[in-house]
């Protein structure tokens, strides 16, 4: 495993301040709002901005980039975590900051879930709990039918793996060899009626995974150091065993908030002014 | 002109054929199917080109998942099984991850309506022309013979954006003529012209309005035939101009008189042009096992059976 990367003391110390930065878009989205999902996306941060600022081979020129037809794909299975997908895209360039403020407004290119042909950035639609892994091993089909060596990367819900769909995905990217694709699984073992193992047990989700022929890694997914030789070493394990991957990131839902953390109640709730005033108080420190 | 003499084929033949086709001219078409290859005709593209099929096996809510993110990389992809697990299982994947991004895929379903036969209700879908119509940026098509299903494929395959087609299990008959036919959507076509009653129809119930018409003709009752292969959108123009000249409309359906052909024309003309009107189909009931033909008779789709409502509604004008 010569070939993967660590990050430097100095490239773990710029991810935390851009860590914080989306944190507090995501929150002032929400906030300015007045709805959305504050919990699943702050769980996801640390992973997005890994995955964007070293993963992912894209461009924010987007489809106006001269190497479009190879950039990596990313799909936001868990589309209800879409503010920090928004942020993400912003800090990254493919649109201005400004616009984070029309989160979830009529006529908004930032639908409250990802919505296809709106805003640069966004592969296909999802919000539907289930979809986005079916989605994702039909565009890793598509690009080793034309012969791409670019990959497919998703970031599911726990509570998602729920969906019957899922499963059906999963058996298809393992008989596919899809080794282009790697799932991300963000488990942070709540889902909006409480823990996944009261409303619908998942038990030992990697050993699922592993029987449906998908080679598994576990991490912290809020250690930058694991989260970025996990994402390097998806991709070579996959190439090495002809197999999809998957990523089992364990993380907190709320991440990085005090009071919204491994809350089940703020999956789908928005700040009042004190609440946001605090959230925003305990990220500055 | 139309065909004159009574010759069988099957539509679904057509289809495997016409996909192989377009297989050779166009490598972006690929075809999924789920577990159901055989029966849906699509094994004759996996045979010619099997790097470009893939069987999602008995997962149709998965399959169209994959379809859509094979059409983001530029294909072409045509999903087929039966009707009801296409539209039925699958309905909400075919909603959110297709018809909403407006992805460029094709859903062409066999096995609609009642002809699906001995395998009974849970195989007849009723209902899958009425859920495919209700969701924005679906087009929906159900031709009538395997000469406009050809026509229809290579429409589908031409055309951007998501588009749901028809097709029926049974072989029947043939009424277009080749080299005197072509799809032009989304227009219907007037197959008889006539004074006294419109009668319009799509699918495999075409060929049952024109016979009704010959012995509508034999009572001296002119029908104005119209086949309407595309519900959606609807070619109102058509259907109102015919309306103003004979004042009685009755549509003919193998679905249910719920949300089909019958509710688009009467949506249309109820609105724009209110005229009588009577639907043929089956009346919010589900189907049951029988042979094709005897289903058709059951259900009242023959000629001979509705040739009645035909009378009973002229009587009303």
């Amino acid at each position: 495993m010569s070939e993967i990367a660590k990050l430097s003391q100095k490239e773990i110390d710029e991810l935390s301040d851009v860590a914080l930065k989306i944190r507090q878009d995501i929150l002032t989205m929400i906030h300015g709002a007045k709805s959305g999902h504050p919990g699943g996306a702050l769980s996801i941060v640390d992973i997005l901005i890994v995955l964007y600022s070293k993963c992912l081979k894209h461009d924010p020129k987007w489809n106006k980039s001269q190497n479009w037809e190879n950039r990596d794909r990313f799909i936001l299975a868990k589309g209800h975590a879409s503010a920090a997908l928004y942020a993400v895209l912003a800090e990254s360039g493919y649109f201005e900051r400004e616009e984070l403020k029309t989160f979830r407004a009529l006529h908004s290119r930032l639908q409250g879930h990802p919505s296809y042909g709106l805003l640069p950035g966004i592969e296909v639609s999802t919000g539907s709990l289930g979809q986005g892994l079916s989605m994702a091993c039909g565009i890793a089909l598509g690009l080793r039918l034309d012969k791409k060596d670019s990959h497919v990367f998703t970031i599911l819900g726990d509570g998602e793996v729920q969906e019957g769909q899922v499963w059906e995905a999963a058996m298809t990217a393992a008989h596919y060899k899809l080794s282009n694709l790697t799932a991300i699984i963000d488990r942070n073992c709540l889902q909006i009626d409480g823990s996944t193992e009261c409303i619908m047990s998942i038990g030992d989700i990697s050993k699922k995974w592993a029987a449906f022929g998908w080679q598994v890694l576990e991490i912290y997914g809020h250690d930058y150091q694991e989260i970025y030789e996990a994402l390097q070493k998806s991709r070579l394990i996959g190439n090495q065993n002809n197999a999809p991957v998957v990523i089992v990131a364990n993380t907190v839902k709320g991440k990085g908030i005090s009071f919204m953390e491994n809350n089940a109640s703020w999956h789908g709730k928005a700040p009042n002014d004190d609440e946001y005033n605090i959230a925003m108080c305990e990220l500055r420190g | 002109m139309l065909a004159d003499k009574v010759v069988k084929s099957s539509l679904r033949a057509a289809y495997g054929e016409t996909l192989v086709e377009l297989g050779h001219q166009n490598p972006n078409i690929v075809v999924l199917d789920a577990d159901l290859s055989c029966s849906t005709q699509t094994q004759k593209f996996a045979k010619v080109f099997p790097e470009r099929f893939f069987n999602i096996g008995i997962a149709e809510q998965d399959a169209m998942g994959v379809a859509a993110g094979l059409s983001t990389c530029g294909k072409i992809p045509f999903v087929s099984t039966f009707a009801m697990f296409a539209t039925g299982r699958a309905w909400e994947q075919i909603r959110n991850s297709i018809a909403y991004p407006h992805f460029n895929v094709k859903i062409v379903a066999t096995h609609g309506g009642v002809t699906v036969g001995e395998d009974g209700a849970s195989h007849q879908a009723l209902e899958d022309i009425s859920i495919m119509r209700s969701i924005p940026n679906m087009t929906v098509i159900v031709p009538a013979d395997s000469l406009e299903t050809r026509e229809v494929i290579k429409f589908a395959a031409n055309y951007k954006g998501p588009v749901y087609v028809r097709i029926a299990r049974s072989a029947i008959p043939e009424i277009f003529v080749e080299n005197d036919y072509s799809f032009d959507f989304p227009k219907a076509n007037i197959l008889t012209e006539g004074m006294d009653v419109t009668i319009i129809s799509n699918g495999e119930t075409v060929h049952e309005t024109l016979k009704c018409a010959k012995i509508l003709a034999n009572k001296g009752i002119l029908a104005e035939v119209i086949n309407v292969p595309v519900v959606k959108p609807l070619d109102e123009e058509t259907i109102i101009k015919s309306a103003q000249k004979t004042g009685a409309v009755i549509t003919v359906e193998n679905h249910s008189i719920i949300g089909g052909i019958g509710s688009a024309v009467s949506e249309c003309l109820s609105e724009k042009y209110p005229t009588i009107l009577k639907r043929v189909g089956v009346k919010d009931q589900f189907g049951q096992s029988g042979k094709d033909t005897q289903l058709m008779d059951e259900y009242g789709l023959i000629a001979e059976k509705f040739v009645n409502d035909v009378i009973e509604l002229i009587e009303k004008k």
